[in-house]
């Protein structure tokens, strides 16, 4: 059974989703390979299933024996007028029934705690090694998939270990017990209800092979409805601008039509199924009151076995629907399980040397020697990239999207391993030292801020865990977020993220910018963000990047002129490949690349102006008087 | 639970469309139950006549009997499955075409306030609720209520006493399942806001993973992770424990009855009270009516869901439009473009954002809007097409006709709008072009796209015009987004043009096509731009500068320039800003705007978040 294709929906639920529906999958029942591995994670907890077993044998006994004492009771107490008899299975009845009662809450208790503390413990170690794995993996599996995986594909598995394990063993426990006590009440009786069990079987397996069918196409159809409602509540603003309203809603009623029609399909299955379950029932309800009436009159059964007979058919097909129910959980928790496993299996791709050392306390003197890089086997991005960069200065990457700046910054922190070449910080190898006592000492600043959902206080101390409040603030203060976070509610207490408050673009920036400064990196590294900030924002965030750079080693990938103009080293990036480096000054003087990248951006408002006038109808006129 | 009854109340009404089928089904239902009820009763014949009075002939019948009772069952319990899942299925796709529609049609008041994900939950899950309550919810409720009441009155025609003795732990029965039932709803709605947190926990984990990664801060999230899933794990397990202590114990009670029956029951059989077939009907019934009981904690559930879903679903269908067409809407046939605002004044809730706005936009003029950010902007734009109705004071005209007196779809038709968000379906490129024309031939989507200089790109798509976008299909950069956006507005041809020119995020070459886009689709039409940049200001036929929700100055560029106030402050703030960033650039280059210089722009591929 290969990985489905498409991604999960990435929405913060993963509960419904469509990769992980049971139905969804076809595969095998079992598959030994991952049985294996499933198993090996119940073995801490042998002791407990044994037990669960044990009890769930005197369960199943004590709950076959109700008809047969009730056959008891009527042939030998009240036929015989034996009132001492009566009551004595009347009470043996309540034991029967009370025995049931505790061994069947012991059983679903045990096997429930089994089941979730082995799911919690799952979800962990599988969350545990999602954070192991580098960026390498993150840039193919998308977040949908994570979620689909650690939420919907262990929750499959949660029903498999609590109802299967044991209650399979439990059906077909149950199920024998019923043919072993309806044989030894009477043989030929037996073997003629035994009849419609093929029958059963064989319309239970019509049933469920079409019945996955029609479901699919349901979850088909709902998913068409509703990415169709969700795409236009999204535009609804563009709907009502075009006044599209009655085209759309005609569209949308075919959609929930077709819907509509793939629920009648499957209704239509199962209002046949079930009745038909209920008929072949009812032939061998009817089998045992015909021939087992006639067996009685002529003195070859009692009253009380007829009576037994027709009480145990009735209980002989609930086993039977639970382990059709099972064989779906199984299949489901084999597709499950394998998904699960593959992950689990992914090994991290970088992986700390055994002898590697703690980082001391650095400078900041970072050098790139020859290196070359590539995402996957054979395409390089990077080819012979060298660059020395003392301590404290600044470093501005500048190029064409996919130039290969940002795989350069991201090398630095060792999210991808270099392919040749090597990188050294004061003189150490990144490869050689704990990744942890690396990354402690740089800061990385995104162009896309992520803020995590929890106060705004909780997102700047991610910088330093054991930050006091004052220095939350005073970081806050020294890149100018202070005052905006002042003005919220609930000062630095406000929440962000989902479900709080939405901050704009520049102030997620600027609450970005305090927790790197909290982390107080040696080497930071800066993506500057390219969305358009109003002026006012624009002027506080350009004064915030030169308090956070101011002595440290900095690298940004800029779009700032500002930052550009200011950076000691201006690094020309392109297929690459350094093209040119140099202050800005030598660079333009050079009439190079930058250059050209430098006067298109210049170029680009003369043409404007150009368009301006052409539109004014006037020529000439310089916009600064 | 008093509003939530009455909302249950209406969605019954709600069949009431269906009353035919609704008949039929409780008819089946009726049936079906009577069918039940007959086969302990036939067993009892089995037992006592046949048996005893040795009738060979009557107990062959019998088995037959049964088999045939059971085949008419079939029919009837066919017809009862189907028909009641067609009603919750006929019932859930009403309402869902009301919520589309009534979405679909809502002012943008409501819209402003909506999240699309609790719109999207209501449309789903307490669409499913409702559907749920409808399908079985009700038949399982009416199913243990006749089947009651019929077999009390059968037992208690055969032995009132004995009835009423084995049926004691009954009422037990049904304090315990409506507690569970009660019990269930907290204890699962707690499992399922746990489960939500831990997904949060790891979408965002997922998410953010290049920010964990780089203040390695793996065991924090470890930590973080590792309390929610022990929250989830104890929550379960309180689940749990209500399931395992409910249902054997309920077991238990049935058990209970069954005993008093085989006690007393056998007692009365010796003294020839009753007979033996009496005794195994009663056991029968027993059982029959215990199975729909236990179910009874779940439909109570049910009942208390679909009645708080209720309320949900009519919230939405009984929430007024704020904007609504007069009944006799006048149609407004193709106009001139003349736009005026006369004194208008308004406010989305208290406080007014406009106030005592007058303008006139003559046809084919260019009308600019600037101010900062919340002085009114928007506003202004969004009365034009009537996406809010001016309540307070003041009106708008079209070509002299108050927008509120012509219906909406013939004023929204004369309106193009482009705005800095560009929204496509997922549907075609020439689907989306062709979206305020639906009929429009290919020939005229590519005149469209080729006037907004999206025709080349789309040609080096691999379907050309046929390639799907959005989910599941192509992505697009955002400049070739809004060149799609300004194609599908020049195909609508519109006499009105509303557009924000801020483009962010797009190259130097993108910038410059979307630039000549907007001027051809200016061109001829009553043009309304939230202006931010200076080609736009200076080109515009009047600019209206607000400020806190009015005009402060209008003109035309040089005389707002040469008149100060907060046009020229503006204005210098950008200036300065240049200067600033001019000191670091030789005299020859230094350039008036923009302050950002972007010398690279948009995400690199791999690394960029």
């Amino acid at each position: 059974m290969a990985m489905r294709t498409g991604a999960g929906p990435s929405t913060g639920s993963g509960r419904g989703n469509s990769a992980t529906d049971p139905d969804d999958i076809i595969g095998k029942a079992y598959d030994p390979r991952v049985m294996g591995r499933l198993l090996e994670y119940l073995k801490p907890y042998r002791k407990q299933v044994a037990f669960a077993f044990v009890v769930m044998i005197v369960r199943a006994v004590s709950g076959l024996a109700g008809p047969t004492i009730i056959r008891l009771a009527i042939d030998e107490g009240m036929a015989k007028g034996n009132t001492a008899l009566l009551g004595q299975m009347v009470v043996a009845y309540l034991l029967a029934s009370g025995l049931n009662w505790v061994t069947n809450f012991t059983q679903i208790y045990t096997m429930a705690w089994v089941g979730q503390t082995l799911i919690y413990t799952f979800r962990t170690r599988l969350f545990e090694h999602l954070q192991k794995l580098t960026l390498s993996f993150y840039d193919h599996y998308e977040v949908g998939r994570i979620i689909s995986r650690v939420i919907g594909d262990v929750g499959v598995m949660q029903e498999f270990v609590t109802w299967a394990v044991v209650g399979v063993f439990s059906d077909i426990f149950v199920l024998v017990g019923i043919i072993v006590a309806m044989l030894s009440l009477n043989v030929p009786l037996s073997l003629l209800t035994f009849t419609v069990l093929p029958l059963m079987v064989i319309v239970t397996a019509i049933w469920r092979r079409r019945a996955r069918e029609t479901y699919r196409q349901v979850r088909r159809k709902i998913a068409a409805v509703n990415a169709n409602l969700n795409e236009n509540i999204t535009g609804v603003r563009v709907v009502q601008s075009f006044s599209r309203e009655g085209v759309n809603a005609a569209y949308f009623d075919r959609l929930n039509r077709e819907h509509l029609d793939a629920n009648m399909d499957a209704a239509r299955l199962s209002s046949l199924f079930f009745p038909a379950i209920d008929i072949i029932g009812s032939l061998a309800t009817a089998l045992v009151v015909g021939f087992g009436g006639v067996a009685v009159l002529e003195g070859g059964l009692t009253a009380g076995v007829l009576v037994a007979m027709v009480l145990y058919v009735d209980r002989f097909f609930d086993p039977i629907r639970d382990l059709t129910q099972r064989y779906n959980t199984l299949q489901a928790t084999m597709a499950s399980g394998e998904r699960i496993i593959e992950l689990l299996d992914t090994e991290p791709d970088i992986l700390e040397a055994p002898d590697a050392i703690e980082l001391p306390p650095i400078v900041g003197h970072v050098k790139v020697d020859h290196v070359t890089f590539g995402y996957s086997d054979g395409v390089n991005v990077l080819h012979d990239i060298n660059l020395d960069v003392p301590a404290g200065q600044t470093v501005a990457f500048v190029g064409e999207t996919g130039a290969g700046k940002s795989s350069l910054v991201a090398l630095l922190s060792r999210f991808y391993e270099v392919k040749k070449g090597a990188i050294t910080i004061d003189g150490y190898d990144i490869r050689k030292v704990k990744r942890e006592s690396l990354r402690r000492q740089m800061g990385v600043v995104l162009q896309a801020t992520f803020l995590f959902s929890g106060t705004i206080k909780d997102n700047i101390r991610y910088g330093r865990l054991t930050a006091t409040d004052e220095e939350v603030t005073r970081a806050a203060q020294t890149v100018g977020a202070h005052e905006f976070i002042a003005t919220l509610a609930k000062g630095y207490d406000t929440p962000v993220g989902e479900g709080g408050v939405t901050l704009s673009v520049g102030q997620r920036q600027l609450v970005s910018f305090a927790r790197a400064l909290l982390a107080d990196p040696r080497i930071l590294i800066l993506d500057e963000a390219t969305s358009s900030i109003d002026t006012h924002t624009e002027q506080i965030i350009q004064r915030a990047l030169e308090r956070l750079l101011k002595g440290r080693t900095a690298f940004v990938i800029a779009h700032r002129l500002s930052t550009i103009t200011k950076a000691d080293q201006i690094v020309v990036v392109s297929d690459g490949r350094i093209a040119e480096r140099g202050s800005h000054q030598q660079l333009l003087a050079r009439q190079g690349m930058y250059y050209d990248l430098y006067t298109m951006s210049f170029r680009r408002e003369q043409r404007e102006k150009a368009l301006a006038e052409l539109a004014e109808g006037r020529e000439g006129v310089g916009s600064r008087g | 639970m008093k509003i939530a009854d009455s909302q249950a109340r209406r969605l019954l009404a709600t069949m009431a469309r269906y009353k035919k089928q609704v008949f039929i089904t409780y008819f089946c239902l009726f049936v079906t139950i009577g069918l039940n009820l007959l086969v302990p009763w036939l067993i009892k014949l089995v037992i006592d006549q046949g048996l005893s009075r040795g009738d060979r002939a009557l107990m062959v019948n019998i088995g037959l009997l049964i088999l045939g009772l059971a085949l008419v069952r079939g029919v009837f319990g066919f017809g009862l499955r189907y028909l009641t899942e067609w009603l919750a299925q006929r019932v859930a796709y009403d309402l869902r075409n009301e919520l589309y529609d009534k979405i679909q049609r809502i002012s943008f008041a409501f819209h402003d306030k909506a999240h699309t994900g609790d719109l999207m939950s209501r449309a789903t899950s307490d669409v499913e609720q409702v559907q749920r309550f409808i399908g079985n919810g009700l038949l399982d409720l009416t199913n243990i209520f006749v089947l009651l009441v019929a077999s009390l009155i059968i037992m208690l025609s055969a032995d009132v006493r004995l009835t009423l003795l084995t049926l004691t732990p009954i009422p037990v029965l049904v304090l315990v399942t409506i507690r569970f039932g009660m019990n269930q709803r907290v204890l699962s709605k707690r499992v399922q806001e746990q489960m939500g947190k831990l997904s949060t926990t790891l979408q965002e984990n997922s998410t953010g993973v290049r920010v964990v990664k780089a203040f390695a801060r793996e065991d924090h999230e470890n930590a973080k992770f590792n309390a929610e899933n022990r929250e989830y794990l104890q929550r379960r397990l309180a689940v749990v424990r209500s399931w395992a202590s409910t249902f054997p114990f309920m077991n238990f009670i049935i058990a209970g009855s069954t005993a008093i029956l085989l006690g007393l029951g056998g007692q009365a059989v010796m003294r020839g009270e009753i007979s033996v077939g009496t005794l195994v009907a009663f056991n029968s019934y027993i059982v029959m009516l215990a199975l729909p009981v236990q179910r009874l904690g779940f439909l109570v559930n049910m009942l208390s869901n679909a009645g708080a879903s209720g309320e949900r679903l009519y919230e939405i269908l009984d929430e007024p439009s704020k904007v609504q067409e007069k009944p006799d809407a006048l149609t407004l046939e193709s106009v001139q473009g003349l736009v005026r605002f006369e004194d208008v004044t308004f406010a989305y809730g208290e406080r007014p954002v406009l106030r005592h706005v007058s303008f006139t936009a003559r046809p084919n003029e260019v009308i600019a809007l600037m101010g900062p950010t919340g002085s009114g902007k928007s506003t202004i734009i969004a009365l034009i097409p009537r996406f809010y109705d001016v309540k307070q004071a003041g009106r708008v005209t079209v070509d002299g006709h108050d927008i509120r007196d012509v219906t909406l779809a013939s004023l929204r038709r004369q309106i193009g709008i482009v705005l800095q968000e560009t929204f496509l379906f997922s549907a075609t490129i020439r689907a989306n072009i062709a979206y305020g024309h639906r009929t429009a031939p290919l020939d005229d989507v590519i005149a469209a796209a080729q006037a907004a200089r999206a025709h080349d790109f789309i040609m080096a798509l691999p379907d050309g015009y046929e390639t799907r976008i959005g989910e599941r299909g192509v992505t697009l950069s955002g400049g070739q987004r809004q060149r799609l956006a300004i194609a599908r507005a020049l195909l609508l041809n519109p006499r009105i043009l509303i557009l924000d020119d801020s483009l962010s995020n797009v190259d130097t070459e993108t910038e410059y096509l979307i630039q000549q886009a907007l001027s051809t689709l200016m061109q001829g039409r009553t043009t309304f731009v939230i202006a931010q940049r200076l080609i736009t200001l200076k080109s515009a036929d009047q600019i209206l500068v607000l400020d806190h929700g009015a005009i402060v100055q209008r003109g035309t560029h040089e005389q707002l320039l040469a008149e100060g106030g907060l046009y020229r402050r503006i204005y210098d703030l950008q200036l300065r800003d240049q200067e600033e960033t001019a000191r670091y650039q030789p005299a020859a280059l230094a350039s008036p705007e923009p302050s950002t210089l972007s010398l690279s722009k948009g995400v690199e591929g791999q690394v960029g978040d």
